[in-house]
């Protein structure tokens, strides 16, 4: 209770000049980051910018070879409250894809109860697909499932590494009307996406990386800096449109 | 009254294959396999590594050659090269020159080799070779039920306790990591496991079949479960029967053990398919 307190002001996640590679090439340099509690940040790069090596980063999948991570204040060798942070990983089961599991299983793995599983269902409105098998369902409902594994453990800060590959456009909506909420509902969230417009819509900070950090803006900030060009190319263009969620 | 003392008959004389000490034992012993193998399959199948039972099976021969070699247990010295190769292959499958699949291919010949080499070094060797190779049910040994059933005990506790850690491993390996499980510890613990189920096996299934009872009777029950739980359940008895029906077939039609419950296994695969599928 003494060290909830004493970190209670941290930011969620703390980056100091991390450096990463792979080899000798060199795939992230001098990147500090932080995540404030009740953010909602997109981490925006294109393909092999090193977004998800970063978000490996601050899972401690992988140890950069300069810089500190710090999570909800303290330094990641020293963290132990896994359970405050859920992730979602760009593929995010690799069990044999018929092979039979059901959504209640899938959503146990985490939950400490039965009940938290039922509330974690609900949270995504798949509680009357309980019983169902997961490579039954559609694959937006299969990202809910998911969603609802991560959420069972109670988490305070939710990383997702690109969930919107490979769903259609309406299951998409849904998953960020859903993202939404859950944001609402006081939980921090890290998106990492290569899809731009939907980012620029969806979160309240923008985090760009291209091997180094390219910036850390608004959304407004974002377009009027014209950082899509810098990270894109002048080829392409993006469009804020907002809506309002169910 | 004639169809009673008909089936009085027929059960009779079923029953007299338990008047035989070795078919007891060798009964005994297909029961825990018949648990074990599937119970570890079932990992091994949702996680794609099914070639790690048949590479193990393969290189236990090779454990075997040198137990006879060496004048000690077969079953011991099978045991130890399968678990040794099999924290190898956990090594290897972090690998990033080689591929998991193809180290394993090349590690199942590579214990076939070994175990031909030292067959031929020892010519002497006054044992049926042939049962190591595709199993039987005269060679279960008192001592070796010594080994296979508290060890087949200790494998059935092993996984019930570390049950939720090895399905969210098979679900997302390094969801699992960030959620604070073990990973390495369980990645390695399971394929101790397997070379465990592998090693036990040999005397009834023979070492080249192995494999099979590892993962028929876990896509067996895959065709039909309706959870993870329930393909765990369904393949053990798919396998027991697969087991059972196999060693009366081998006593009473002098089968070898091995090729008749990998045969019964697959008729019963190919029945649930076509029944599923049609």
């Amino acid at each position: 209770m003494h060290n909830e307190l004493e970190h209670k002001d941290h930011p969620l996640v703390c980056l100091h000049e991390i450096s990463f590679g792979y080899g000798e090439q060199a795939v992230l340099e001098d990147i500090d980051l932080h995540v404030e509690k009740g953010e909602y940040l997109g981490l925006l790069g294109p393909n092999g910018s090193g977004k998800s090596t970063l978000l490996k980063i601050i899972l401690g999948l992988l140890t950069p070879e300069k810089g500190k991570v710090e999570l909800f204040g303290k330094p990641i060798n020293k963290f132990s409250n896994w359970h405050k942070i859920g992730y979602i990983p760009q593929k995010a089961t690799q069990i044999e894809s018929r092979f039979p599991i059901t959504v209640k299983e899938v959503v146990s793995i985490n939950a400490r109860s039965q009940t938290k599983v039922a509330e974690a269902l609900e949270r995504v409105g798949m509680l009357s697909f309980s019983s169902n098998l997961v490579h039954e369902l559609s694959g937006g409902q299969q990202q809910r499932v998911f969603i609802a594994k991560a959420l069972a453990g109670d988490p305070q800060l939710l990383l997702l590494d690109e969930p919107t590959v490979g769903i259609d456009a309406n299951s998409q909506k849904d998953f960020y009307s859903l993202l939404d909420t859950l944001h609402k509902s006081g939980l921090t969230i890290v998106l990492v996406s290569h899809d731009t417009e939907d980012i620029v819509r969806e979160v309240n900070r923008i985090v760009c990386v291209n091997k180094r950090l390219v910036c850390h803006v608004t959304p407004k900030e974002f377009v009027a800096g014209n950082y899509y060009d810098k990270l894109y190319g002048e080829d392409r263009k993006t469009i804020i449109h907002r809506h309002s969620h169910a | 009254m004639e169809k009673t003392e008909k089936l009085s008959f027929i059960v009779t004389h079923m029953l007299e294959i338990f008047t035989y000490s070795f078919m007891v034992r060798a009964f005994i012993a297909g029961i825990v396999i018949g648990c074990i193998a599937p119970l570890i399959g079932t990992f091994l199948v949702a996680r794609r590594f099914s070639l790690i039972a048949d590479t193990l099976g393969h290189i236990s021969l090779a454990g075997i050659a040198i137990g006879l070699l060496l004048n000690i247990n077969p079953i011991i010295t099978a045991l130890i090269a399968s678990i040794l190769v099999a924290i190898l292959v956990d090594r290897i499958r972090h690998n990033k020159y080689i591929s998991g699949e193809t180290a394993l291919a090349m590690l199942l010949s590579g214990g076939l080799a070994l175990a031909i080499v030292l067959i031929g070094l020892a010519r002497g060797f006054n044992v049926d070779l042939f049962s190591y190779l595709f199993g039987s049910i005269t060679t279960v040994t008192d001592t070796d039920l010594l080994f296979i059933i508290p060890l087949g005990i200790l494998v059935v506790i092993t996984v019930a306790v570390f049950y939720k850690q090895f399905l969210s491993i098979a679900f997302d390996e390094e969801g699992a990591q960030v959620s604070g499980v073990k990973v390495n510890f369980l990645n390695i613990l399971l394929m101790v496991l397997t070379a465990v189920a592998v090693s036990l096996s040999i005397r009834i299934i023979g070492s080249l079949l192995i494999g099979a009872l590892l993962v028929i009777p876990v896509t067996t029950a895959s065709q039909v479960a309706r959870s993870f739980k329930q393909s765990l359940i369904l393949s053990i008895f798919f396998s027991l029967i697969s087991v059972i029906a196999g060693l009366f077939a081998s006593f009473y039609l002098n089968l070898p053990a091995g090729g008749a419950i990998v045969l019964i296994s697959l008729i019963i695969f190919s029945f649930v398919y076509l029944v599923k599928n049609t």
